[in-house]
């Protein structure tokens, strides 16, 4: 009986040591597309910012959709993300207080080396995606809600393909974030969209690469939206103020643009004073 | 095949630089596990040990539920836990989203049925034997289920170690809850899950490498104890 005694002992001085470990400094919870976070963004702007005011940023990394779900449910304090309609909704609907730019890339489309649908080097994506289609080439869709899902629904429009009859044949929904697509698309030699931050600092690209680059349509908005205390009395507004202005800052903004994977920067700071 | 050879050197690394992001990791791992066994333990031991003993109408409901709830994947717990737990939800104001204490919360909810289920079925057979002596006995019913508990405590160890097998090696109800933020919420398995969206696939086995290395050590001590208890208890 001894030992075990001693064992629960141990178990009980876990279980009163494991809650509320952060409670006490001072911090703040971002709802965050995953782009930003996989990249490595947050491991080279957050030090900067918590190192200047000492407040500690979590970071919780879902997609758009998620991400903005959470918050709509007050569960963070600061919202970034990359889908502009959905971003305005959310404003409009009372659950933020402004939305802001703050910095861009753009989006890609990566495929096999081989290129079944001999798309690589064409500038209009639309006409690319056209000739995927047409190849009944594969192409794996994020399928999640999340802004690089929006924005891929949003083309396939534009070039007129209807590809919810084509799921499960050649447009295959992976139901999953960036990375896992891309290894998906990867493990099965079919073209995705990606944004190109996730996209170079992939570490599993096989024999991928870009195919398709350069259209004004690929463009991607960061946005960066603090959540109204109006509607969510548990906000830290104080906090989240402070991180969105040093985002917005010259000096967040700076930080940004030093950010660099390979030597290539991987966002680019664009917020209006 | 390279991906192996570089994932077990990388996993070799990791252990034996007593890398502080790994440590950080792996403890919060054992914390959030063992937690959550201990609680599910002191939820389902006495629980399951209960049902094994006692005659009620609904008993063999009660059985079937629980078995089934062996079960539920993770992460509909997980998603439960969120919308019980969300500020928006009926316990938002306890402020525990996204917090280790979530964590254990989602766990121990779900393997407290495990834990349930299988001490049900180990005390049952035991009181098989017992019965006939309680009765002879005259011992009551509130001193039954410690007796038994007690004198089934070696097979009771396996029981739990297969509730921390579980609790250890989920990611669904974690990630949910938890967030996998960075020096707060970060486990193994939300770890490996985030190395693995990067691409880094040697990265994210040397961690499963390391986890299947703590279930090991895990295993073994619990070993160890039983057979040293063993020992003792009849020698």
């Amino acid at each position: 009986m001894r030992i075990p005694a001693t064992f629960i002992a141990a178990l009980s001085l876990f279980a009163l040591t494991a809650g509320g470990a952060a409670a006490q400094e001072k911090s703040l919870l971002v709802q965050s597309t995953t782009s930003t976070a996989n990249s490595g963004l947050y491991d080279y702007l957050l030090p900067i910012f918590e190192k200047k005011t000492g407040i500690k940023v979590n970071i919780v990394a879902v997609g758009t959709g998620q991400a903005i779900k959470n918050a709509s449910n007050c569960d963070g304090d600061v919202l970034l993300v990359h889908a502009r309609p959905a971003e305005e909704k959310f404003v409009a609907e009372g659950f933020g207080i402004e939305r802001r730019d703050v910095m861009y890339n753009d989006f890609i489309i990566v495929g096999p080396a081989g290129d079944p649908a001999g798309v690589s080097g064409m500038k209009d994506v639309e006409a690319a995606l056209a000739k995927i289609a047409a190849a009944n080439a594969p192409f794996v869709s994020r399928g999640d809600d999340s802004g690089t899902d929006k924005k891929e629904k949003a083309l396939w429009k534009a070039a007129d393909v209807d590809v919810k009859s084509a799921s499960g044949s050649w447009y295959r929904e992976s139901g999953s974030g960036m990375g896992a697509t891309l290894n998906t698309a990867v493990g099965m030699g079919a073209y995705t969209l990606s944004d190109r931050a996730t996209w170079l600092s992939f570490a599993n690209k096989g024999d991928f690469d870009i195919v398709v680059e350069g259209d004004d349509d690929l463009f991607n908005q960061y946005g960066v939206i603090r959540v109204d205390p109006a509607h969510c009395p548990s906000v830290k507004q104080a906090e989240g103020a402070a991180f969105m202005d040093w985002l917005l800052s010259p000096e967040g903004q700076a930080a940004i643009a030093g950010f660099t994977v390979g030597g290539k920067q991987l966002f680019f700071p664009n917020a209006r004073p | 095949m390279s991906d192996f050879e570089q994932a077990f050197a990388l996993a070799l690394r990791l252990l034996f630089s007593f890398d502080p992001a790994l440590i950080e990791i792996v403890a919060l791992s054992l914390k959030v596990s063992l937690s959550a066994l201990f609680l599910a333990g002191l939820i389902g031991l006495p629980f399951g040990a209960a049902v094994a003993v006692t005659r009620f109408p609904g008993r063999g409901g009660v059985i079937i539920l629980l078995n089934a709830m062996m079960g539920l994947p993770p992460v509909v717990i997980g998603l439960l836990v969120y919308m019980l737990l969300s500020r928006a939800g009926p316990l938002g104001v306890l402020g525990l989203l996204y917090t280790p204490a979530a964590m254990i919360i989602a766990q121990t909810i779900l393997i407290a049925p495990i834990i349930a289920a299988l001490t049900w079925q180990v005390v049952e057979s035991l009181e098989g034997e017992y019965s006939e002596l309680f009765r002879s006995m005259r011992v009551p019913f509130h001193r039954r289920v410690p007796t038994l508990l007690f004198d089934a405590r070696f097979s009771l160890m396996t029981v739990m170690l297969a509730g921390f097998g579980r609790a250890v090696a989920e990611v669904g109800a974690v990630m949910i809850v938890g967030g996998n933020i960075d020096h707060l919420t970060r486990v193994m398995t939300t770890a490996i899950a985030l190395e693995t969206a990067k691409g880094d696939l040697a990265q994210a086995l040397a961690l499963g490498f390391v986890l299947v290395l703590i279930a090991i050590t895990v295993n073994g001590a619990v070993i160890v104890i039983r057979q040293a208890a063993r020992r003792r208890a009849y020698a």
